[in-house]
């Protein structure tokens, strides 16, 4: 069997001068290739856990392995870091040059790529997220989906295996959410790379192959989109609420129609609904 | 208002000025400044102000660029002119108190204001035309040597092409909390002079705790990008020193001595 992307065994962080440990005894596997989201409420250790899946944090107890490499290990810092990628909420806090081809070109260029090979790779990743137009642009007169598109072409560009993005659509509209959300999906499609996706918004989930829910530092509950959102109760007590797909189908079967939890897209919810409306009748007498 | 600010803007173009190597237009910088404290009579300063002019005609910037930049500087222009229209020897033109204005006074003024609007006209066309990272490296290239002495060249030029990258997006964000304190009764350009200084620090006090924010987060996600002091960086773009700059930088050792030449000529 191959080695795990990441694993983490029994991860403990505590900030300098906290009470709390951010992180309390995380143990988490994740394969080549897997779409995991994370979900928990505010300061329940998500950005924390993402720090310390590149080094930017080492954890206070426990270890990380990156594809085999131990994130204490200084010397293997730059190899995890360019093999795991990392992208933040915020875009305009990780665009560091004034024109679009030259922040892609940054972490290439911190690597000491070749100059021809830096070039390939750039106007790879600027179309791998669609924005090979706008490569002369300015960054800061663009949108900010485009921006946080740019952000995760400049972590491309290192040709990581795995991409951790925490809570990247926090401060977009609807559009640049949605931008954001496809140009990940379009790259896990089309490259097969491991996607974390923290996230504040539960239809963002629904995607991912695995759900991991957070609180106080700790691993909630772990499972696929549809195990986990179909425990609305458990969710509800971890601060959380379901899709509103979910919360509609739990209503339902309050007032006693017999309806499926696990229709997470809206399609698949209308689906269900209509087809407990046009159900043969005398199956509600059965349950009777 | 703050939008009129175009300090460390850069114009995108494809002109002659704009293809030069950075470092021939940063070492034509020095070249034209140094001309420019050779010149001591009207003849120098009419020849650099011919040169100015010619350069923003070949790099496409027009008048009315050039002088907008020079809008948030005009008061210490003014002030450098009056404070030397006082220094001039000779018969007094006028007299008060303790001031005095010779013809002497009025010429080291109008030569004074003269030097300094050039001089920052001409630091602004560099950056009109050429691309801040264009601009770091060939900073960083032209200042390599110093690396023997441990100067840590490299860092600054990084520190620097961060912060010309940050200046928009600093003014976007005072526009916006500036509109904010307004929404809430502030007034900025109304007021007595104490008045106004006193309604800035509402401003500066947010604007300065988050760029210490973004500073932080923006230091956290280069070292995602693997950025790391020490080691060898490569460059994408590589700087090439074409034929053009020899031409250039020939052209400015003929200024320098059509400049020392004309010193000696009287006026
Ligand atoms: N730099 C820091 N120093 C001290 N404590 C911190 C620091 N950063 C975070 N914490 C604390 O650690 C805990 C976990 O924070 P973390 O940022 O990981 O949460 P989060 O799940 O990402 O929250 P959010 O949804 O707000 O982003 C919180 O209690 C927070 O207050
Ligand atoms: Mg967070």
């Amino acid at each position: 069997m191959s080695v795990p992307i990441l694993q983490l065994d029994n991860v403990s962080y505590t900030y300098e001068e906290a009470r709390r440990p951010a992180l309390d005894g995380v143990s988490l596997t994740l394969q080549a290739g897997d779409f995991v989201a994370v979900l928990g409420h505010n300061g329940s250790g998500k950005s924390t856990l993402a720090k310390c899946l590149n080094a930017i944090l080492r954890p206070t107890a426990g270890r990380v392995l990156v594809d085999g490499m131990d994130t204490a290990d200084p010397s293997r810092l730059l190899d995890i870091r360019r093999t795991v990628g990392m992208v933040f909420q915020n875009p305009d806090n990780q665009i560091v040059a004034s024109v679009v081809e030259d922040d892609v070109a940054f972490a290439p260029e911190n690597l000491g790529v070749e100059p021809r090979e830096i070039r390939v790779r750039v106007d790879e990743a600027l179309r791998q997220v669609g924005m090979y137009e706008f490569r002369l642009h300015a960054p800061h007169l663009l949108s900010g989906g485009q921006k946080q598109r740019i952000a995760i072409a400049g972590v491309l560009a290192m040709r990581p295996r795995c991409i951790v993005l925490d809570e990247p659509t926090a401060m977009l509209d609807p559009v640049g959410r949605r931008e954001v959300l496809s140009a990940v999906r379009q790259l896990r499609r089309s490259s097969g790379m491991t996607v974390v996706l923290i996230t504040h918004h539960m239809e963002e989930c629904i995607y991912a192959d695995r759900l991991i829910v957070m609180s106080e530092g700790r691993i909630a509950m772990d499972g696929s989109p549809r195990a986990v959102f179909s425990q609305v109760e458990a969710l509800r007590a971890l601060g959380l609420t379901a899709p509103e797909t979910v919360s509609l189908l739990h209503s339902l079967r309050a007032e006693g129609w017999d309806l499926p939890l696990d229709a997470l897209r809206v399609e698949d919810c209308a689906e269900a609904i209509a087809a407990y409306l046009r159900r043969p009748r005398g199956t509600d007498t059965d349950l009777e | 208002m703050l939008k009129d600010i175009t300090l460390g803007q850069y114009f995108p173009g494809d002109t002659l000025i704009h293809r030069l190597d950075p470092r021939t237009k940063l070492i034509w910088l020095v070249g034209y400044i140094t001309a420019l404290f050779l010149a001591t009579n009207v003849w120098g300063y009419v020849l650099m102000l011919a040169v100015l002019v010619l350069e923003a005609a070949l790099g496409h910037i027009r008048p009315k660029t050039l002088l907008s930049g020079l809008k948030p500087l005009i008061f210490i222009v003014i002030f450098t002119a009056v404070i030397n229209l006082f220094y001039g020897s000779g018969e007094a033109l006028w007299e008060w108190w303790i001031f005095r204005i010779t013809a002497d006074g009025i010429r080291r003024a109008v030569f004074m204001a003269s030097r300094i609007m050039l001089l920052i006209c001409g630091s602004f066309l560099l950056t009109y035309t050429t691309s801040p990272l264009q601009l770091t490296d060939g900073l960083e290239r032209l200042l390599g040597p110093l690396k023997k002495l441990r100067v840590p060249v490299s860092e600054l030029a990084m520190m620097m092409s961060i912060a010309l990258r940050f200046i928009p997006t600093l003014i976007e964000e005072t526009d916006k909390i500036m509109s904010a304190q307004k929404a809430r009764g502030a007034s900025f350009d109304t007021g007595k002079l104490t008045e106004r200084a006193r309604a800035l620090v509402p401003l500066l006090i947010p604007l300065f705790v988050s760029a210490f924010r973004r500073a932080d987060e923006l230091a956290t996600a280069m070292e995602c990008r693997c950025y790391h002091t020490g080691g060898a960086r490569t460059r994408m773009k590589q700087l090439v020193f074409a034929r053009r700059d020899v031409v250039a930088l020939l052209v400015l050792a003929v200024l320098v001595a059509v400049a020392i030449v004309l010193r000696h000529v009287g006026v």
